[in-house]
C-alpha cells in the first residue's frame, strides 16, 4: 500500500503540530487521538501503517504513544523529527501535570476533579472503543485474526492477566500461524 | 550522588523494562520512590497518580510529578527525560531496522500475526478506561454516544469531552 501524498512533504513544524494537537487533546489517553491526527485529519499514514506502527511499539518499552511519536517522527524527519514529535506530544501534558500539581499543593484538595474524570472517562472509553473498531476494519477477514483479536481482549479486559505475559505468548503464535507457507 | 543524579540513574534503568509503559513498572516505582528513597510519601505517590490521570496525555507524567517534588522544574524536566530517552533511543533504533526490512517476507507475517493483538489491545484498553468510571446509564450512554459520534459523523469528540466532563461536574455521572 502507497503512502497517501500528503506524506511526502512532512516538516519540522508539521509534526511539532500535529503531536502537539494529539498531546493537548489526549484526556484518557493519546493514542486514539494520535491515530486521529495521523491517518483522518494529516493522512500522513494510511490505516493499515498505523496499525503496523502501533504493534511495533507495543513490544517497545516505553508509553506506546511516545514511541509512536519516535517512530513517525523519525520516518518524515530522522533524529531531528523524532526529537520534534516527541517534545510536541509532550509540551502540553507536561506544562498542565505541573500547573494540576501545584493547584493540588496550594489548595490541597482539586475540587470536583474526581467528578469531571468521570464524565471524561466514559467519554474516552467510547473513543477508543472506536478507534479499535476503526483499526478492526484493516484486519484480514479471517478465523485466525479474529481468534487471536478476541484472546487478546479476553485475556486483558475480562480476565485482568497482566500485559506482558500474555503480549509474548500470543504474539509468537499469531506471528507463527501467519508465517509464508512453503509452496 | 545528588538527589538530581539518582533520580535519573533510577528511571533511566526503569525505561528500559517498561513494556507496556508506566502502568507495567508502577509496583517498582513504588518501590523506588516511597519505599528506597523516600522522595515522597505513600498518600503523596497516590495524589501524584491521580494528578498524572486527570492530565492529558501518557501516565508516565507521573514520574515528571515526583522529579517536580524532588527537585522543582530542574527535577521534573530530569525525570521526564530520564525515563523516556533509553526506550526512546530503543524505538528509534527499532524503527530504523523495521524500514529497512520494509517487504520483507517476514516482516509482513510479523505484521499479520501482530494486528489482530494490536486490535484486541486497543478495544480491551477501551473496556477498562471505561470500567475505571464504573457508573451508571449515563455513563454508559455517554460512552455509546461517544463511540457512534466517533464511528459515524465527522463531528470532533472533543466537544464529546467537553460535554461528559461537565455532566460529571453537575454530578450526574
Amino acid at each position: 500500500m502507497t503512502p497517501p501524498p500528503a506524506a511526502d512533504r512532512v516538516t519540522l513544524g508539521e509534526l511539532y503540530r500535529g503531536f502537539f494537537t494529539a498531546g493537548a487533546r489526549g484526556f484518557g489517553g493519546a493514542m486514539p487521538w494520535a491515530r486521529r491526527m495521523l491517518v483522518e485529519e494529516r493522512r500522513w499514514l494510511t490505516p493499515r501503517e498505523f496499525t503496523d506502527i502501533l504493534g511495533l511499539c507495543n513490544f517497545l518499552p516505553g508509553p506506546n504513544i511516545v514511541n509512536v511519536s519516535i517512530v513517525v517522527g523519525a520516518r518524515f524527519g530522522g533524529p531531528r523529527g523524532a526529537v520534534v514529535a516527541f517534545v510536541g506530544l509532550l509540551t502540553l501534558p507536561f506544562a498542565v501535570v505541573l500547573a494540576l500539581a501545584a493547584l493540588y499543593t496550594r489548595y490541597g484538595h482539586m475540587p470536583g476533579i474526581d467528578a469531571v474524570l468521570r464524565g471524561v472517562g466514559a467519554a474516552a472509553g467510547g473513543l477508543v472503543f472506536a478507534t479499535g473498531i476503526k483499526m478492526a476494519e484493516t484486519l484480514p477477514r479471517t478465523a485466525l485474526a479474529a481468534g487471536f483479536l478476541v484472546l487478546a481482549f479476553v485475556a486483558i479486559a475480562l480476565l485482568r492477566w497482566p500485559l506482558i505475559p500474555v503480549l509474548f505468548t500470543l504474539a509468537p503464535l499469531s506471528v507463527l500461524a501467519a508465517w509464508p507457507r512453503r509452496p | 550522588m545528588s538527589p538530581l543524579g539518582t533520580l535519573a540513574a533510577r528511571f533511566m534503568m526503569l525505561s528500559l523494562v517498561a513494556v507496556g509503559g508506566v502502568q507495567s513498572i508502577l509496583p517498582e516505582v513504588h518501590r523506588v520512590v516511597v519505599e528506597m528513597h523516600q522522595w515522597v510519601t505513600d498518600a503523596e505517590f497516590t495524589q501524584m497518580f491521580v494528578i498524572a490521570r486527570a492530565a492529558p496525555g501518557p501516565n508516565m507524567l507521573l514520574v515528571t510529578l515526583v522529579g517536580w517534588h524532588v527537585a522543582g522544574l530542574p527535577g521534573a524536566l530530569v525525570a521526564t527525560a530520564a525515563v523516556c530517552a533509553p526506550s526512546c533511543a530503543l524505538s528509534y533504533f527499532a524503527a530504523g531496522v523495521w524500514q529497512r526490512f520494509r517487504g520483507a517476507p517476514w516482516r509482513r507475517a510479523v505484521e499479520a500475526g501482530l494486528a489482530p493483538i494490536t486490535v484486541g489491545l486497543v478495544l480491551a484498553t477501551g473496556w477498562l478506561v471505561m470500567g475505571g468510571a464504573p457508573g451508571g446509564w449515563v455513563a454508559y450512554t455517554i460512552t455509546g454516544l461517544t463511540t457512534a459520534v466517533v464511528l459515524f459523523t465527522r463531528i470532533n469528540p472533543v466537544w464529546l469531552f467537553v460535554l461528559a466532563g461537565g455532566l460529571g461536574l453537575l454530578g450526574l455521572v
